[in-house]
């Protein structure tokens, strides 16, 4: 670079990225979600081909590319299968810092379920503990819905 | 495979915060550099590939911002989004198709610019997963837990990586966080998400990194000394987080295997003499080494504490610093192939490895190594 910028004080620029965004759910997860919001039922997609649970669910099979899928209610229970406690409030959060995450394998599921645990002190989560899903009192079809997991009772 | 290489490096210092450069200034810096080191003008490309992403550019078509100063005026200029060993893949393919002699690969991003806690949070799924809040160092801070618990790697092995990374760092001028650190020192610092703590964390970084890929009869035209491609593959896990099994790396196995194949190794732990790996926490790098099959599943951690992933061990890795070093985001990958092949060159200095006639670089897209790039670079043809 050449010096004719020398001592020229760096401006910024302040600016925002502010979209109103709507994502529309799917038929999918509004079937999820308004069993959940209704019934405060769990339920995932069935593929009978691969023999596997999907929660959340989908539409068609992620592994082996069927359409050919059912739903399934599940207990609202679980196992720990990963977690963390992030103690820094980070952007992101929507509740004040330190939050429990962690990955929940549901009974009979194959996969994952990330949402947030409560009622537990941060140093009593271990990986293999049993969770069970408390129900939010208002319910708005959303993730929340679930308003947390603790430990199964 | 036919053949190509790699002619001409450009890497700007890494910065926690460059104010006096915008994203185009960087572009062009890194783009001059790289020309410069080929002995090319811009005149001798043929073609360009930008790498960045728009959420952390802020604005849309981002990677078409930078073409002026990446000198792409005149000339077929195309984009990747994501980490820029996915952009140069496919500007070796652009090479490889016969219809451009050389291709201009450049990657940059400004972690300074943004809260990063809020971009990748946007990284989740919107529908079930986004508004928990998690972000990248949550994402990873699982994974490390699933990791830990399946291999019972260690905390003090996890410091003992941003040790040695930190420590490198100090010997690369363009790495922004050198640091002579201990293992407590890691460990007392600040818990930002368990397992990890601040030091177990990259930082946040500004950096662009161009590379010259040149096809084998342009790859002699120049004064360059070319740093052959051996083998290059790609392969990607499941998008919902909670498909995948956490702790372990899948798709990067699949990906290494397949560019050892290409490359004609069939012992990649004898065979590969150091590696440049996406080590954007601690855990990862222990993690894509044994997903990679240059250590044992589980024996990586081990590995490390006998040196043997220190400069004058027998696997030197991230003898750069990494990405615990230094981590623009998006360009992070380039920047280790461009590593990779400053050190086949024997043009590293103070952390040249001993022994550098093959060198694997590896980059990373997604949430906690979704997607894995694996590049294999060779002194000989």
């Amino acid at each position: 670079m050449s010096n004719v910028f020398k001592g020229v004080e760096p401006l910024v620029v302040k600016s925002k990225i502010s979209v109103p965004y709507h994502w529309w759910a799917g038929e999918t997860a509004s079937a999820f979600f308004i069993k959940l919001r209704d019934e405060q039922k769990i339920s995932g997609t069935w593929c009978a081909a691969c023999k596997k649970l999907f929660l959340p669910p989908r539409k068609t099979c992620p592994l082996c590319f069927s359409a050919q899928i059912e739903w399934k209610t599940v207990q609202p229970v679980g196992t720990v299968t990963a977690f963390t406690v992030v103690r820094r409030q980070l952007a992101a959060m929507p509740r004040k810092a330190p939050v429990i995450y962690a990955m929940i394998k549901i009974d009979g599921t194959e996969t994952g379920l990330l949402h947030i645990l409560d009622e537990v002190k941060p140093g009593d989560v271990k990986i293999g503990m049993r969770v069970e899903a408390k129900f939010a009192e208002v319910r708005k079809a959303t993730i929340f819905d679930i308003e947390y997991f603790r430990p199964a009772r | 495979m036919d053949k190509a290489a790699i002619i001409g490096i450009g890497m700007t210092k890494i910065e926690a915060r460059r104010d006096d450069w915008t994203f185009a200034d960087m572009a062009f810096e890194a783009t001059r550099k790289a020309l410069e080191d080929a002995g090319m003008t811009i005149g001798d490309i043929d073609n360009v590939i930008t790498t960045s992403n728009d959420f952390w550019d802020g604005r849309t078509i981002s990677c078409m911002a930078v073409g002026d100063a990446s000198g792409a005026s005149d000339k077929n200029v195309s984009c990747v989004e994501g980490d820029g060993t996915f952009g140069a893949l496919y500007g070796l393919a652009r090479t490889l198709s016969g219809s451009y002699g050389t291709t201009l690969v450049t990657a940059h991003s400004k972690g300074s610019q943004s809260v990063s806690s809020l971009i990748t949070n946007a990284a989740f799924d919107p529908i079930y997963n986004r508004a928990l809040g998690l972000d990248m160092i949550g994402a990873c801070a699982l994974q490390a837990s699933a990791y830990m618990h399946r291999t019972g790697t260690t905390a003090r092995q996890l410091a003992q990586v941003s040790v040695k990374n930190h420590g490198n760092a100090l010997k690369n001028p363009v790495a922004q966080l050198g640091m002579k650190l201990s293992v407590d020192d890691v460990l007392k610092s600040e818990m930002i998400a368990d397992p990890l703590h601040k030091l177990d964390c990259s930082p946040v970084s500004d950096g662009c990194c161009a590379i010259i890929i040149a096809n084998e009869d342009r790859a002699k035209k120049y004064k360059g000394k070319p740093v052959w491609i051996k083998g290059v593959s790609m392969c990607a896990d499941a998008y919902f987080f909670g498909d995948r099994d956490l702790s372990t790396a899948a798709s990067l196995s699949k990906a290494a295997k397949q560019a050892f194949a290409q490359a004609g190794i069939n012992d990649p732990s004898s065979q590969i003499d150091f590696a440049e790996l996406y080590d954007a926490f601690s855990y990862q790098e222990l993690m894509w080494l044994e997903g990679m099959g240059l250590a044992g599943d589980g024996a990586a951690g081990k590995m490390l504490e006998e040196g043997a992933f220190d400069i004058g061990g027998k696997l030197p890795v991230n003898a750069s610093g990494g990405l615990l070093g230094g981590h623009a985001v998006i360009a992070a990958g380039l920047y280790r192939i461009a590593e990779v092949v400053r050190q086949i060159r024997g043009e590293a200095g103070a952390y040249q490895v001993k022994k550098a006639r093959t060198g694997l670089a590896h980059g990373v897209n997604g949430l906690a190594g979704q997607s894995h790039c694996v590049w294999i670079l060779g002194k000989d043809k």
